[in-house]
């Protein structure tokens, strides 16, 4: 496969492994923020191959993770709705909420389907004209555009029965909200890769400029991430922080501005409630005025009962960074991907399902 | 009007009968069959190898196969495993009221093609009709008997450290076959399901080596669960090497796009086989003889270290534990 | 959420595109990329082209990681 394979490469990436162990004089305590690069790192052994020098801490860059309890609750009970077809990307169906799961509301005969696209919520909208279609719509800056087009071509071509639940998240405020917080001491981050795709390398600035913490914007490859980690590491070694992208092929520093317009007709910044870290302003998205037809909250009227979070789960410190996996009471004991107790074991790029399926701490 | 199978087909009266006598028994017609009685009886002796599977496919035909050619080679395929050469199957089917009587007749047509290659006789089975939605379509069951020739006896439970582990080919193969029909993604070479009748290929790496101390094949759960489950019924570890195994490059692409990783991809024409290194050599050369086993390779071997578990070197040269598939196969859009 | 792969684009109808990744053929949406032409590599994710891959910069990088390869060799 064109543009992935080559980045794949075992000799260039032992070569640069090599060189990031020349290079790393300071220990250093870097971020991944993306769960796309946890998984890169965890499935190919990265940190093993790391200079000690190297610390790696995950971050909160799980869109499915960091969904609220009470926001999860809504699509559960939007699923119980007879006129109601939930479409949702498969990564949700077993995150469990306060009191059920979708698959589990699946199971009692809720209409819930899982789709790859909202391409394909739009079909199913199209050929059950009788039928209300709701999208969960999750994810970050990558994904928003998608979900943005989705209610322009629902509108251009008159689909009048297709909804969004707008979960999204932005990703610069919750990194600044982290970083505010201080309770992770972070010398770089590596940067997430399509999200900046989309948005550019221009929102990270203020990283570099109020916090001192380099930045480089990262792909997913494991050379990606490799190379993203030996720039991170020269701009420490000399004493600087600024933003720098070492995913050419896929970033720009503008991004892309029509995805950005886009999404900027469609929805507007609201504040927003993440799972374990809490409510922070701006950081996620509401649909505008004008396209408020489109939201399943009001229009359906649903009255979940009230969140609960589960007990003993240490997800939202796992997700600030502040604990592994591994520090967690119920990992492996109770909670495993059969039986997760919080979203950060059910996700794929969980941290808590990261480290459970790619054994954390295995040495060679 | 196309005929479809009403419930009436499976009451056990007339039109039941009709659909034996007309359908199934002129296709795997011998003399078993033939007599109808309640059971076929006849005489063996040896060590026996007995087993069952039920086919819930969906959907019933996919590029290279079908749920009859499934059902027929999945349980040839087990009795394969435990080295015995299969000689027996029942076939039982529950139909859902309204299926095209000529799909019935493609699918057993299909699994009589199958019959033939495996060179088993079909010699009993039973046909239930159910309401519409109790069943998706077709359900089959087929239950298989063989015999263990003298002196072979394979385990799961014999995996020891040193031996070699070999992959008779490449993996994914039938997953993907089946979800591209389910996902209606296009392929510009079509991928096809490996789905095939591995006695020959057994019984030809028998013929090589009277040291195999475990066959299985890697279906549901893929490469990943069956290694992981070979680890831990002989409780030892078991190393592979990523850029060994061999995956096509389509399986590949389409892993990507669907977010599946190929070691948990069900496989139905493949087989994984853990040979003292002494013969791992010479088992390799003769699965090369094999149409079903060209593409075989050494893919990694058993260790004491880590016990019950699967450890991966990555391309880039670090470890990682392989897990067995927890819970279903989803698509990753993450 | 950001896995997304790069795909080869074989034709343009209206909004939407046919791309190709190893082999496999899909139909994706480019409402996020209008400009795409036949012939271009896009980023895929969620049924959409997100991107278009700078070819240019791809080569630079694979040159990059090549010298420091190089480097460490030599």
């Amino acid at each position: 496969m064109r543009f992935v394979d080559e980045y794949r490469d075992a000799r260039l990436g032992k070569r640069l492994i090599e060189r990031i162990h020349h290079r790393s004089t300071k220990p250093v305590r870097l971020m991944e923020f993306c769960g796309g690069h946890t998984v890169t790192i965890f499935k190919h052994g990265i940190r093993q191959l790391l200079p000690p020098t190297i610390e790696m801490l995950s971050g909160p860059g799980c869109p499915v993770c960091v969904t609220a309890n009470a926001d999860l609750d809504k699509a559960i009970a939007l699923a119980s709705l007879p006129e109601v077809i939930i479409t949702t990307f498969g990564d949700m169906l077993k995150v469990p909420g306060s009191y059920s799961s979708l698959q589990q509301a699946k199971a009692e005969g809720g209409d819930i389907r899982i789709v790859y696209s909202t391409q394909d919520a739009l079909d199913i909208a199209r050929r059950n004209p009788s039928k209300s279609i709701v999208f969960i719509g999750i994810g970050f800056e990558t994904t928003a555009p998608t979900i943005a087009a989705s209610v322009l071509e629902a509108t251009q071509e008159g689909i009048d029965n297709y909804y969004v639940l707008s979960l999204h998240k932005l990703c610069p405020p919750v990194i600044r909200a982290l970083l505010d917080s201080g309770e992770v001491r972070l010398d770089g981050i590596v940067c997430p890769g399509h999200v900046s795709t989309i948005i550019g390398s221009n929102p990270y600035h203020f990283v570099p400029r109020d916090y001192g913490i380099a930045c480089v914007i990262s792909g997913f490859e494991p050379l990606d991430v490799l190379l993203c980690i030996d720039m991170l590491v020269a701009q420490i070694e000399s004493g600087e922080s600024k933003v720098e992208i070492a995913y050419r092929r896929g970033v720009k520093p503008e991004g892309n501005q029509r995805a950005i317009e886009i999404m900027d007709l469609v929805f507007e910044p609201c504040q927003a409630s993440w799972r374990g870290i809490g409510l922070i302003p701006e950081s996620g998205l509401a649909l505008r005025k004008e396209y408020q037809r489109f939201d399943a909250e009001q229009a359906f009227k649903i009255e979940p009962k009230p969140p609960r979070e589960p007990e003993g789960c240490s997800c939202g410190d796992v997700l600030r960074g502040v604990k592994t996996p591994l520090d967690c009471k119920l990992f492996r004991r109770v909670c495993d991907p059969e039986h997760p107790v919080g979203p950060c074991m059910v996700s794929s790029e969980g941290s808590c399902a990261t480290y459970y399926h790619y054994g954390e701490g295995y040495g060679g | 009007m196309e005929d479809k199978i009403s419930l009436d087909h499976g009451s056990g009266g007339k039109l039941s009968h009709e659909l034996v006598e007309k359908n199934f028994v002129p296709l795997f017609k011998n003399p078993l069959l033939d007599k109808l009685d309640d059971a076929a009886v006849f005489k063996l002796s040896g060590q026996l190898a007995f087993t069952t599977d039920s086919y819930v496919v969906s959907p019933i035909f996919f590029p290279g196969g079908d749920i009859g050619k499934l059902a027929v080679c999945g349980t040839v395929n087990d009795l394969a495993m435990s080295g015995a050469t299969p000689l027996y199957l029942s076939i039982s089917l529950v139909i859902e009221e309204g299926f095209l009587l000529t799909d019935l007749q493609r699918v057993m047509a299909s699994a009589k093609r199958a019959a033939e290659e495996a060179e088993v006789k079909i010699v009993t089975g039973d046909t239930k009709v159910v309401n519409r939605g109790s069943a998706d379509k077709l359900f089959i069951n087929t239950a298989g008997i063989g015999l263990v020739p003298q002196g072979v006896d394979i385990s799961g439970s014999k995996a020891s450290p040193g031996d070699k582990v070999i992959l008779s080919g490449t993996i994914g193969d039938h997953g993907i076959a089946v979800m591209s029909q389910r996902e209606g993604l296009q392929f510009s070479v079509p991928i096809e399901s490996d789905c095939a009748p591995l006695h020959k290929l057994v019984a030809e790496m028998l013929g090589t080596s009277n040291c195999i101390h475990c066959l299985r094949d890697p279906t549901r759960g893929g490469l990943a669960s069956t290694l992981n489950e070979l680890a831990k019924q002989s409780e030892v570890g078991i190393r592979i090497e990523e850029e060994r195994i061999p995956v096509r490059e389509a399986v590949r692409a389409a892993c990507e796009l669907l977010g599946f990783d190929p070691l948990y991809v069900a496989n139905e024409g493949k087989l994984v086989v853990v040979v003292p290194e002494a013969d791992a050599e010479k088992v390799l050369g003769k699965m090369h003889q094999n149409q079903y086993g060209t593409r075989s390779a050494i893919i990694g071997e058993v260790v004491a270290e880590h016990p019950g578990r699967v450890v991966m070197t990555t391309r880039l040269g670090a470890s990682r534990i392989i897990d067995m598939l927890v819970g279903e196969l989803l698509p990753r859009i993450c | 959420m950001c896995l997304a792969i790069p795909a080869l684009v074989k034709s343009i109808d209206g909004q939407l595109a046919e791309v190709e990744v190893g082999g496999v053929g899909r139909k994706v949406s480019i409402w996020l990329t209008p400009e795409v032409k036949v012939g271009d590599y896009v980023l895929l994710h969620t049924g959409y082209a997100i991107n278009i891959i700078d070819e240019a910069e791809a080569k630079e990088t694979l040159k990059l990681l090549e010298e420091i390869a190089d480097q460490i060799e030599g």
